[in-house]
């Protein structure tokens, strides 16, 4: 390591050029680290567990037109038909889609009477067969029965006496107590249900809502023109069976509009613009890597040519072909160095920014050594090539230009 | 002189096409990804009816609960309840007003074989057509009888006209919504805002509604909105005229002010009849009636997301480290050919004219990064547009290149490059030639 010295000195010579890759380095550590950092974040968010069997999901959303459409009878059918259908597990009213964007939410809380509004949490009107539908894990309790099930207009002032809640929502309301038997409020707790059940999972409508975990499930059906079915198929049977639910509901309705819609198009909808962004952010990343490793290579092949008779002299005076490498892999380390920890601060500066303006998570520190070793390793694999270049001039060209 | 220049600097590029390519590719690809994501930007955030969106107030009254606002700080909610917005329409003062909002309807036309469709409707007062200036094709609008009365008159979109009539002029003609008659008074000539600013309520960027109704056909019909319902008291909503005397708000409510003189009339008149509201214990917040203008009410609304922004932001970052990479280059690039200079000062040229042949070079790798940098941007924009578009939504229009863009895309890409030209040109024009020359 004796040539630090010299390199540094022939550095300082040249600032300008040392400088500018110094600064590359670090503002495309700078970027690449909170890109990353977003990415990251982002991935984790989408990973997120929904308690559905996701593959197997269909819902079908039926609106009558027809003046005399009778929702109650149509729904009474439509069950027995669609749970008859081979191939389909298990089929139930829903009044939301979970993950969907669209849904129903409410205030809940522990106490009776209280000022307070409360959890916000997805509510979801499910009947017996809901748990088997949606491939819910009961951890807690059982599950509704046929006679817990009320079948009710919208308008209403009859509310249901049960209710199944995700755990995420009895941890929160409850703490580590058990959640079977107590009274879940609601409406400034002058009303409430008892808690029947917990399910692991059940997600609310809303992907980028603080309350994403929280649910809280009726036994009910709202019989109105619109309504909606929850069905699951065997596993990998969902797209063969569409096409057949569709005509068999039709046929046996004609007053109305089928529509179908599978659990993983309804999700992929909500995180269509987290999945973009990242995709956006990684291929910028990935680009900002390549100009910055492509510049280096440019000014490294500049740097040899200019250089050559220089290293054909030292080459003469009885430098080895590693030592002429060894010199400008050292000299491309202090330079990466420097654009490091210029970068680091910089990367830290632009995710405090990103903190204030736009409330992002602070940045995990630990992405800076990570990033800080990726960037070495970029510098070494773009000047390699130019270095070994370097290495091979012949010690005559030395004597060539006297 | 200028020729000269760019045939010596064509020859110059030529000589070391690699690093040429190299840096004509670094201004492209920055030049790319800056115009991708700022095209998207300026879409997003450009103004939808530009001629009066300065006159045009989206109305909001602050009737939420007490214990904390709609949003932080102390925004109002977006939208009216029923009681509220009956209330407004009485008002003389805007020249124009409309409340408004969304419902679904199963839609047929006059042939009973006609396989009926979903179709959105925007229910309103007769002024949103004038409010808008929405561009007819056939008929008008309905009169003021139909907004206080039952009339079943329609106004169809264009491509509902479509659908049903194919294109024909169908005024005077019936269509059925959910089985009831309508009889069509006028047709639209196409016309989707971007961004949708009378209700971004459900989706910003979506397509208008295909079809208009009276606010008269609201209350017999019962209609419920399709758009969101949102409330904060808990109330026993057991019909639907409990929910249209509910504190739940779900209408979209626009007025024209021409002149600041009537927005402060109107100002007080709102204020004047929360006040009196106050009085029967409604509006139990602070008084926070809010009049926002298009542009303002667009900012108010979060229409540009911060992902946006973000991307904006991050590509000029990329823009940058593409320019420094540039600077470095050049400064090699003029460096390597400081012989070739100093035989020219050596021969009688002046700083100044060294300085200009190393700027047309610089500058000729910025035009043709430009240019093959606009070629990214297209690319860059059907990409993001698989990525981010709906189908059925109206944000296709948002990745559009235009003149003006393109435009700026190059002035963006010269005025870099120029930049980064300046220095390594200026620092190689002021070599002096002597030392270069001896080493020859």
């Amino acid at each position: 390591m004796s040539e630090i010295g010299p390199i540094l000195r022939a550095l300082l010579r040249n600032k300008t050029s040392a400088l500018l890759i110094a600064g590359q380095c670090a503002l495309t550590l700078a970027i690449v680290v909170n890109a990353l950092f977003i990415i990251v974040a982002r991935q984790e968010l989408m990973q997120r567990p929904t308690g559905l069997d996701g593959e197997n999901i269909v819902y079908v959303q039926s609106m009558g037109f027809t003046r005399d459409f009778r929702p109650e009878a149509v729904i009474r059918e439509d069950l027995d038909l669609l749970r008859r259908l081979p191939g389909v597990v298990a089929a139930s009213p829903i009044n939301a889609i979970p993950l969907s964007g669209g849904g129903s939410s409410r205030g809940y809380s522990k106490e009776e009477n209280t000022e307070s509004e409360g959890i916000g949490a997805a509510y979801y009107e499910l009947d017996e067969q809901g748990q088997k539908a949606l491939g819910l894990n009961l951890t807690a309790g059982r599950w509704f029965r046929p006679e817990d099930v009320q079948a009710l207009p919208e308008n209403t002032d009859q509310y249901p006496y049960q209710a199944v809640i995700s755990q995420a929502m009895a941890r929160k309301l409850y703490g580590e107590d058990a959640p079977l038997g107590k009274r879940l409020y609601f409406q400034n707790g002058q009303r409430s249900v008892a808690i029947i059940g917990v399910v692991e999972h059940l997600p609310s409508a809303w992907v980028h809502a603080e309350n994403f975990p929280y649910s809280v499930v009726y036994p009910r059906i709202t019989t109105e023109k619109f309504i909606r079915y929850a069905l699951r198929t065997e596993p990998g049977r969902r797209d063969e069976l569409m096409p057949v639910v569709e005509q068999a509901l039709r046929k046996a309705n004609a007053g109305r509009i089928i529509r179908l819609r599978t659990q993983s198009e309804a999700s992929a909808r909500s995180y269509r613009g987290d999945k973009a962004m990242n995709i956006i952010l990684a291929s910028v990343s990935g680009l900002i890597v390549v100009i910055t490793a492509l510049g280096i290579v440019g000014l490294a092949t500049f740097s040899v040519r200019r250089r050559t008779r220089q290293i054909g002299t030292r080459r003469a005076l009885g430098a080895s072909q590693w030592q002429v490498l060894r010199y400008f892999l050292v000299e491309n380390w202090l330079l990466t160095t420097i654009g490091v920890l210029l970068g680091s601060g910089l990367a830290v500066a632009l995710n405090l920014y990103l903190v204030e303006t736009y409330s992002l998570e602070r940045l995990n520190l630990w992405y800076l050594p990570a990033a800080a070793v990726l960037l070495w390793l970029l510098g070494w694999a773009a000047v390699y090539a130019p270095a070994r270049r370097a290495s091979r001039i012949s010690p005559a060209t030395a004597t060539r230009n006297i | 002189m200028f020729a000269y220049y760019l045939r010596l600097s064509l020859a110059s590029l030529r000589r070391h096409p690699a690093l040429s390519a190299l840096m004509v590719l670094a201004i492209a690809i920055g030049i790319g990804v800056c115009m991708t994501t700022l095209t998207v930007h300026t879409l997003m955030s450009s103004d939808p009816i530009p001629w009066k969106s300065d006159k045009l107030f989206a109305v909001r009254l602050d009737s939420w609960g007490p214990d904390r606002p709609w949003e932080e700080p102390n925004e109002p909610p977006p939208e009216l309840n029923w009681r509220d917005a009956t209330a407004l329409m009485a008002s003389d003062i805007p020249p124009r007003h409309a409340a408004m909002f969304k419902s679904m309807f199963t839609v047929q036309n006059e042939d009973p074989g006609f396989a009926p469709y979903m179709v959105e409707a925007r229910i309103t007062h007769k002024d949103f057509f004038a409010l808008f200036d929405t561009p007819f094709l056939h008929g008008g609008g309905w009169g003021d009888s139909a907004d206080k009365n039952l009339e079943q008159v329609v106004v169809l979109g264009k491509v509902a006209n479509d659908k049903l009539f194919g294109g024909e002029n169908s005024v005077g003609r019936t269509i059925r919504l959910d089985e009831r008659e309508f009889k069509v008074v006028g047709v639209l000539a196409d016309w989707q805002p971007v961004p949708k600013f009378y209700d971004v309520n459900n989706g910003n960027f979506d397509a208008a509604e295909d079809i208009y109704l009276p606010w008269g056909t609201a209350q017999p019909f019962q209609l419920r909105t399709a758009g969101n319902t949102n409330g904060w008291k808990p109330e026993n909503i057991d019909s639907f005229d409990a929910f249209l005397n509910s504190e739940s708000v779900w209408i979209q409510f626009w007025a024209e002010l021409p002149d600041t003189e009537t927005k402060a009339r109107y100002q007080a008149f709102l204020d004047a009849y929360v006040g009196e509201q106050k009085k029967l214990g409604r509006f139990p917040r602070p008084l926070n009636n809010r009049l926002s203008d298009v542009n303002q009410f667009m900012s108010e609304r979060h229409v540009v997301g911060d992902d946006n922004r973000v991307l904006v932001g991050l590509s000029f970052l990329f823009l940058a480290v593409c320019l420094i990479n540039m600077v470095g280059l050049l400064l090699a690039k003029f460096l390597g050919k400081a012989p070739e200079l100093a035989l020219r000062r050596a021969l009688g040229a002046s700083q100044w004219q060294i300085v200009q042949l190393n700027l047309v070079e610089v500058g000729l790798v910025g035009l043709l990064g430009g240019v093959l940098g606009l070629g990214l941007a297209y690319g860059g924009l059907e990409a993001v547009k698989t990525l981010y578009a709906s189908n059925d939504g109206n944000d296709v229009r948002l990745y559009a290149l235009n003149l003006p863009l393109a435009l700026q895309a190059m002035a963006i890409a010269l005025a870099a490059s120029l930049l980064a030209g300046l220095y390594p040109a200026l620092k190689v024009g002021r070599l002096a030639p002597a030392g270069l020359l001896k080493t020859q």
